[in-house]
C-alpha cells in the first residue's frame, strides 16, 4: 500500500509544489525528482503485486494488467522529464516562447497529468476513473495552448471540446453500468467498484450492458483516438510542446485504451450467455480496423513532422484496439506487448523530433534536411526510431505485430492481407518523409544543438531487447495480464 | 403505465423533466447570448428540482446534497461566471442566429425519438416512476451535442457543453438516484475546472484571434494553411 | 320530448356562442384599453358596429366574381358549423356525436380557404398580399394544431371533443407534461389563427403589416359584417376549445339542473380569464415583423411535437 501511495500521490504533491516554485531551472530538476520518486513507488508496487498477487484496498485495485501500465507510465514520465528539463529550459530562455508563469504552469501540470493517469490506472471505482480521465484532459489542455499561437489555441480548443463531448458519453455509459449493477447488487454495495462488478458480471442485464458499452467505447474511444473521433489528436500533438506530445502519445492513449479494455472485460462476462457473446470484441475490432486504415492513408503527404507521428500513434492505437477486439490469449498478449513497445518507441521518437525541430527551427518536413550530417546522434535516433515504429525485425514492435498477425491468421484469416497491406503502406508513408529528413544535404547555417539522447537510447535499447528476447519476468507478467483479461494463459 | 397511479411528486418529476427537455431546445434555438445563459440557468434549476423531488419521493438524503451542489454550480456559479465573461468580452449585444432553424429543430425532435429508442432497453428493467426520464436525459445530452455542432459562437458551445453535463446528471438521478457522493463531487470539480479553463480560453482566443467565432478556428483543418500557421510562429 | 330538448340544446349552443362572440371581443378591447390607461369603448360597441354594417349597402367591385359574393356566407356558415362541434355547457348533447376535433379543423380550413380565394378574387394587391401571408401562417399552424389534437387524443383515446372533455373530467387529476406542452402550443396557435398580436394586428389597416384585414379590404356592408362576425366567432371558438380541452371542470357531464345551470357562469368566468390573458399579452408584446412569424410558428409546432413525444416517452410507455 505504501508503494501505491508513493507512486500515485507523489505527482499530486508535485502539482502543488511546482505551482509555487518560481525558478524555471530548479522546477525542471524538481519535476525530474518527483517523476523518479513516482517510478520508485511503481517499481516497489510491481514487486509487491508480482509476489503477493492483486492489491485491492481502499478503493484501489492493482493487478497484473494495470501494474505494468503503472510502471510504464512512471517510466516514460521520468524519461520524458529528463528530456523536458533542458528542452523546456531552452524554449523558455533562448526561444522565449514561454513565460516564467507558463513554465510554472507547465511543470505543475506535467505532474498533474501524471497524477490523473496513475489515479485512472489504479482506482477500482469506475466513477473515479472517469473523473481522472476527464482530469487528464483538463490538465493538458492549457499545455497544448502553451505557446499561445492562434494555431495552438485552436488545437487546444478542439481538444477540449471534442474530448469533453466524447468523455461525456463515457459518463452516460458509466451511469448505465451503475444502473445495471444496482439491479443485481444488494443495497449499500458499491456498484461502481470494478472488482465487485466483475464478480457479478454474468448476472448483469445484457441489453443494458450493450448500451453501456457502446457509450463507454465512444467516450473513452475518443481519447484513444479512434476514428471518427480522432481529429483532436494530430492537432493537440503538433501544437503543444514536444514533451507533451511524447506523454500524450505514450501514456494518455494507453490509459484510455486500458479503460476500454476494462469495460470490455465486464461486457464480455455479461454477454457470455446472450445471443451476441462477442459483440464488444467485434465493435472494438471494427473501430480498430477503421482507425488503422484511416491513419495509414493519412500518413502520406503530411507536412508537419509532429502531425506525421501523431497519425502513426492513431495507427498503432487502431492496431491495439483491433488486437483486444480479436480476443483470445495470443491477440491479447500481442496487444499488451504492443502497448508497451509503442509507448516506449513513440515517446523516444517525439523526443528526437523535439531535437530535430530545434536543429531545423521548423516543424515542416520539407525544411528539415540532413539531420545525420548536422548531428549524427539525432539523425540516427530518428532513423532507428522510425525503423522501430514501422515494425522492422529486431525491434519489439515487429514481435508484437507478428504475434497479432498470427492471431488474426488463426481467427480471421481473411483480414490478415488487409493488415499486412496497411503496414506496408504505413511503412512507405513513414519512410518517404523520414528518408530526406535524415539523409539529404543539410541546409547552410544549420548547427547541432545540445541534445540529451539518453531517454532515446534507453527506450530504443529496451525496445530492441524486447524484440530479441522478452525477459522471463516480463513474459510472465504479461501472461498474467492476458490471463486476467481473457481467462486463459498463453504460455 | 397508468400515470394516475403515480404519486404527485413523481408526476411533478416527469413534468419538470419534460420542461428541462424544452429548455434544451430553447438553448439550441436561442440566438442571444445573455438569454441563452438564462435558459441554461433555468435548465440547471429544473434539473436540481428533479433531483430534490426524487430525493423527497425516495427519502434519499444524498440526492438533496446532489441537488444543492447542482443548484450552486449550475444555477448560480457558472451562469455568473458566464455573465462576467460576456461583459468582459463585450458580447452583450452579440447574437448568433441558427443557420437553418426549422431544420435544426426537426433534427432535435429526431434526436429525442432516437434517444427514446436507445434508452428503451435500459428503461425496461426499471420499475420506478422515473425510468422514462432516462430517455429524456439522453435526449438532453444529445441536444447539447447538437448545440455544440450548430452554434458558431464559442460561448454558445460552452453552454452546449454544460447542458450535456446537466443531461448526464439527470440521467444519474433518474436511473440510479445519483452516483456515489465521491463521484458526484469529482464530476462537479471537473465541471468547475472546465468552466475556469473555458474562461481562460476565451481570453486567449480573444487575444490571439480577436473573435469568438469558431469558424475562424479552422486553420488546422486545411494542411496548406497549417504551414502558414507554423510559419507565423517563426 | 327528449329529442326536442336535445335538438334545441344542440342548436342553442352554437347560437349562444355566436351571440356571445362580439361581447368577448368587446371585453378584450375594454381590458386592453384599461391596461393602457384608456377608458375604452362600451362593451356593446361590437354589436352596434355589426348592426351598422348590416344596414349599409354592400358594394362589390366590378372585377369580382360570384365567389366574392358567396364567400362571406360560406365563411360564416363554416365557422358556425365548427362552433356547433364544441361542447359548450355539456358533454352529453346530440351535437357531441359529431363533435369531432378533426372535423372542426377541417371546417376552419374550409372557411380559410374560401376567405383566401375571396381575397385573391378582387384582384387588388393588398388582397393578394394578405392571402399569401395567411397561407404562410396556415402552412405552419394547421399541422401543429393537428399535433395538439393528436397529443390529447392519445391520452383520451378519442378525437371527439366531448369525449376528450369527458375523459379529462372523469379520469383522475394527473399532471401531464404532454398537456402542458399542448396547452402552450394551442395558446400560441390560437393567437396566430385568430390574427392577434404578435402575429397580426386586428385593429390596424396599415398596409404593410396586415394579414387578415388585407383580405377583407374590398368588403363592405353586410358582407363585411358577416366576415367580422365570423372572425369574432372564431376567436370565441378557440377560447372555448382551450377551455374544453384543458379546463373542462364545470362542464355538465349529466343533464341535471344544477349541473346545467352551473355551467354557463363558470364558462363565462373562464373565458373572462382567457380574455384578460390575451389582452395582457397584446399590451406587453409588440407585433413582430412578418419574417419572424415562421419562427414563432415553429416554436408552436415544436411545443406540439414535444407534447406528442413526451406523451410517448413519459406517459404511454408500458
Amino acid at each position: 500500500m505504501i508503494w501505491l501511495l508513493l507512486a500515485v500521490f507523489t505527482p499530486l504533491a508535485g502539482v502543488l509544489l511546482l505551482a509555487l516554485l518560481p525558478r524555471a531551472g530548479a522546477a525542471g530538476w524538481a519535476n525530474l525528482g518527483f517523476s523518479a520518486l513516482s517510478l520508485a513507488g511503481a517499481l516497489g508496487l510491481a514487486t509487491r503485486v508480482l509476489r503477493h498477487g492483486v492489491l485491492d484496498a481502499h478503493g484501489f485495485r492493482v493487478d497484473a494488467f494495470n501494474v505494468y501500465l503503472v510502471v510504464l507510465t512512471t517510466f516514460v514520465g521520468l524519461t520524458t522529464a529528463v528530456f523536458s528539463r533542458p528542452y523546456m529550459y531552452y524554449v523558455h530562455t533562448d526561444e522565449k516562447r514561454v513565460s516564467a508563469r507558463g513554465m510554472r504552469l507547465y511543470h505543475s501540470m506535467y505532474q498533474g497529468f501524471l497524477f490523473t493517469m496513475l489515479l485512472a490506472l489504479t482506482t477500482d471505482n469506475l466513477g473515479i476513473l472517469w473523473v481522472a480521465v476527464e482530469g487528464a484532459t483538463l490538465a493538458t489542455v492549457l499545455l497544448v495552448s502553451l505557446y499561445r499561437t492562434p494555431a495552438a489555441i485552436e488545437a487546444a480548443w478542439k481538444y477540449f471540446i471534442l474530448c469533453g463531448v466524447g468523455i461525456a458519453q463515457a459518463l452516460f455509459g458509466t451511469v448505465a453500468l451503475y444502473f445495471a449493477a444496482q439491479h443485481v447488487l444488494p443495497a449499500g454495495a458499491n456498484g461502481l467498484s470494478w472488482s465487485t462488478l466483475y464478480a457479478i458480471a454474468p448476472q448483469l442485464e445484457p441489453r443494458v450492458m450493450v448500451v453501456a458499452f457502446v457509450f463507454l467505447l465512444v467516450g473513452y474511444g475518443t481519447k484513444v483516438g479512434l476514428v471518427p473521433l480522432h481529429s483532436w489528436l494530430p492537432d493537440a500533438h503538433s501544437e503543444g510542446p514536444t514533451p507533451m506530445s511524447a506523454v500524450l502519445s505514450g501514456l494518455l492513449l494507453n490509459v484510455a485504451l486500458y479503460a476500454v479494455v476494462r469495460m470490455k472485460m465486464l461486457t464480455d462476462a455479461a454477454l457470455a450467455h446472450s445471443a451476441t457473446p462477442e459483440l464488444a470484441g467485434h465493435l472494438l475490432m471494427g473501430f480498430g480496423l477503421l482507425t488503422f486504415l484511416t491513419a495509414v492513408i493519412s500518413l502520406h503527404r503530411r507536412r508537419d513532422i509532429k502531425r506525421l507521428f501523431s497519425y502513426s500513434s492513431i495507427e498503432h492505437m487502431g492496431l491495439m484496439s483491433f488486437g483486444f477486439g480479436v480476443g483470445g490469449p495470443l491477440a491479447t498478449f500481442a496487444a499488451l506487448l504492443h502497448m508497451l513497445v509503442h509507448a516506449l518507441t513513440k515517446s523516444s521518437i517525439f523526443v528526437t523530433v523535439g531535437h530535430a525541430t530545434h536543429i531545423a527551427r521548423t516543424q515542416r518536413i520539407e525544411r528539415i534536411r540532413g539531420l545525420i550530417r548536422t548531428q549524427p546522434a539525432v539523425g540516427w535516433g530518428l532513423l532507428l526510431g522510425v525503423a522501430a515504429i514501422a515494425g522492422f525485425p529486431p525491434f519489439g514492435i515487429f514481435t508484437s505485430e507478428f504475434l497479432l498477425l498470427s492471431a488474426t491468421m488463426q481467427l480471421w484469416p481473411w483480414l490478415t492481407p488487409l493488415l499486412v497491406l496497411g503496414l506496408v503502406v504505413a511503412f512507405a508513408g513513414l519512410f518517404r518523409s523520414t528518408q530526406p529528413m535524415v539523409f539529404g544535404a543539410a541546409p547552410p547555417g544549420q548547427y547541432p544543438v545540445r541534445a540529451n539522447m539518453l531517454p532515446v537510447l534507453t527506450h530504443l535499447a529496451l525496445v530492441l531487447l524486447l524484440g530479441i528476447a522478452i525477459p522471463a519476468v516480463l513474459a510472465h507478467w504479461l501472461d498474467q495480464a492476458t490471463q486476467l483479461i481473457t481467462g486463459r494463459s498463453l504460455l | 403505465m397508468n400515470l394516475g397511479a403515480l404519486s404527485l411528486l413523481d408526476q411533478a418529476v416527469l413534468v419538470l423533466a419534460a420542461m428541462a427537455l424544452f429548455s434544451a431546445f430553447a438553448l439550441l434555438a436561442q440566438s442571444r447570448l445573455l438569454a441563452a445563459i438564462h435558459v441554461f440557468a433555468w435548465q440547471g434549476a429544473l434539473v436540481a428540482a428533479v433531483a430534490a423531488l426524487t430525493g423527497a419521493a425516495s427519502g434519499d438524503v444524498n440526492l438533496y446534497i446532489s441537488a444543492a451542489i447542482t443548484f450552486v454550480l449550475k444555477v448560480l456559479l457558472i451562469p455568473w461566471m458566464l455573465h462576467r465573461l460576456v461583459r468582459r468580452l463585450a458580447l452583450e449585444r452579440q447574437s448568433d442566429p441558427l443557420p437553418y432553424p426549422a431544420l435544426t429543430l426537426l433534427a432535435g425532435a429526431a434526436i429525442v425519438v432516437f434517444a427514446d429508442w436507445v434508452a428503451a432497453p435500459v428503461a425496461q428493467f426499471e420499475h420506478s416512476a422515473t425510468r422514462n426520464v432516462i430517455a429524456i436525459s439522453l435526449a438532453i445530452v444529445l441536444l447539447g451535442m447538437l448545440t455544440m455542432v450548430v452554434r458558431r459562437q464559442a460561448l454558445a458551445q460552452v453552454l452546449g457543453f454544460m447542458a450535456i453535463e446537466n443531461g448526464l446528471f439527470l440521467a444519474a438521478v433518474a436511473s440510479t438516484h445519483g452516483m456515489p457522493l465521491v463521484v458526484e463531487l469529482g464530476v462537479a470539480f471537473d465541471v468547475l475546472v472546465a468552466m475556469v479553463l473555458f474562461g481562460v480560453f476565451f481570453l486567449q482566443i480573444k487575444d490571439s484571434i480577436d473573435t469568438l467565432d469558431i469558424d475562424r478556428l479552422s486553420q488546422l483543418s486545411a494542411s496548406v494553411e497549417q504551414d502558414e500557421a507554423t510559419e507565423a510562429q517563426r | 320530448m327528449d329529442r326536442f330538448l336535445n335538438l334545441g340544446a344542440a342548436l342553442l349552443q352554437p347560437l349562444l356562442l355566436l351571440a356571445a362572440a362580439p361581447l368577448l371581443t368587446g371585453v378584450i378591447r375594454r381590458i386592453k384599453a384599461r391596461l393602457q390607461n384608456r377608458r375604452g369603448a362600451p362593451l356593446l360597441t361590437p354589436y352596434r358596429d355589426l348592426r351598422k354594417l348590416i344596414a349599409k349597402e354592400a358594394i362589390v367591385a366590378r372585377t369580382a366574381s360570384p365567389l366574392f359574393r358567396a364567400a362571406p356566407y360560406v365563411v360564416f356558415a363554416a365557422t358556425l358549423l365548427a362552433a356547433a362541434a364544441l361542447p359548450v355547457f355539456s358533454t352529453v348533447l346530440p351535437g357531441a356525436r359529431i363533435a369531432d376535433a378533426i372535423a372542426l379543423i377541417g371546417l376552419l380550413g374550409l372557411a380559410r380557404f374560401v376567405l383566401v380565394l375571396a381575397g385573391l378574387d378582387a384582384g387588388t394587391p393588398f388582397g393578394g398580399m394578405g392571402a399569401s401571408r395567411e397561407m404562410l401562417v396556415t402552412t405552419f399552424a394547421e399541422p401543429a394544431l393537428l399535433l395538439v389534437i393528436f397529443t390529447l387524443a392519445m391520452t383520451t383515446h378519442t378525437t371527439n371533443l366531448a369525449g376528450m372533455a369527458d375523459a379529462t373530467l372523469t379520469g383522475a387529476t394527473v399532471l401531464r407534461p404532454s398537456y402542458l406542452f399542448a396547452l402552450a402550443a394551442l395558446l400560441l396557435l390560437g393567437v396566430a389563427e385568430c390574427g392577434r398580436i404578435p402575429v397580426d394586428n386586428p385593429s390596424t389597416h396599415l398596409e404593410l403589416t396586415m394579414i387578415h384585414e388585407g383580405m377583407l379590404l374590398e368588403y363592405s356592408g353586410r358582407h363585411l359584417a358577416l366576415m367580422e362576425w365570423a372572425a369574432q366567432l372564431k376567436l370565441t371558438l378557440f377560447a372555448v376549445l382551450t377551455v374544453d380541452l384543458f379546463l373542462p371542470w364545470g362542464l355538465a357531464t349529466r343533464l341535471t339542473t344544477p349541473a346545467v345551470l352551473a355551467a354557463p357562469p363558470l364558462l363565462a368566468l373562464k373565458l373572462l380569464l382567457l380574455a384578460a390573458l390575451l389582452a395582457l399579452s397584446e399590451t406587453v408584446l409588440a407585433k413582430m415583423r412578418l419574417f419572424r412569424v415562421p419562427g414563432y410558428l415553429t416554436l408552436a409546432f415544436l411545443l406540439a411535437l414535444l407534447g406528442l413525444l413526451s406523451h410517448v416517452i413519459l406517459e404511454a410507455a408500458a
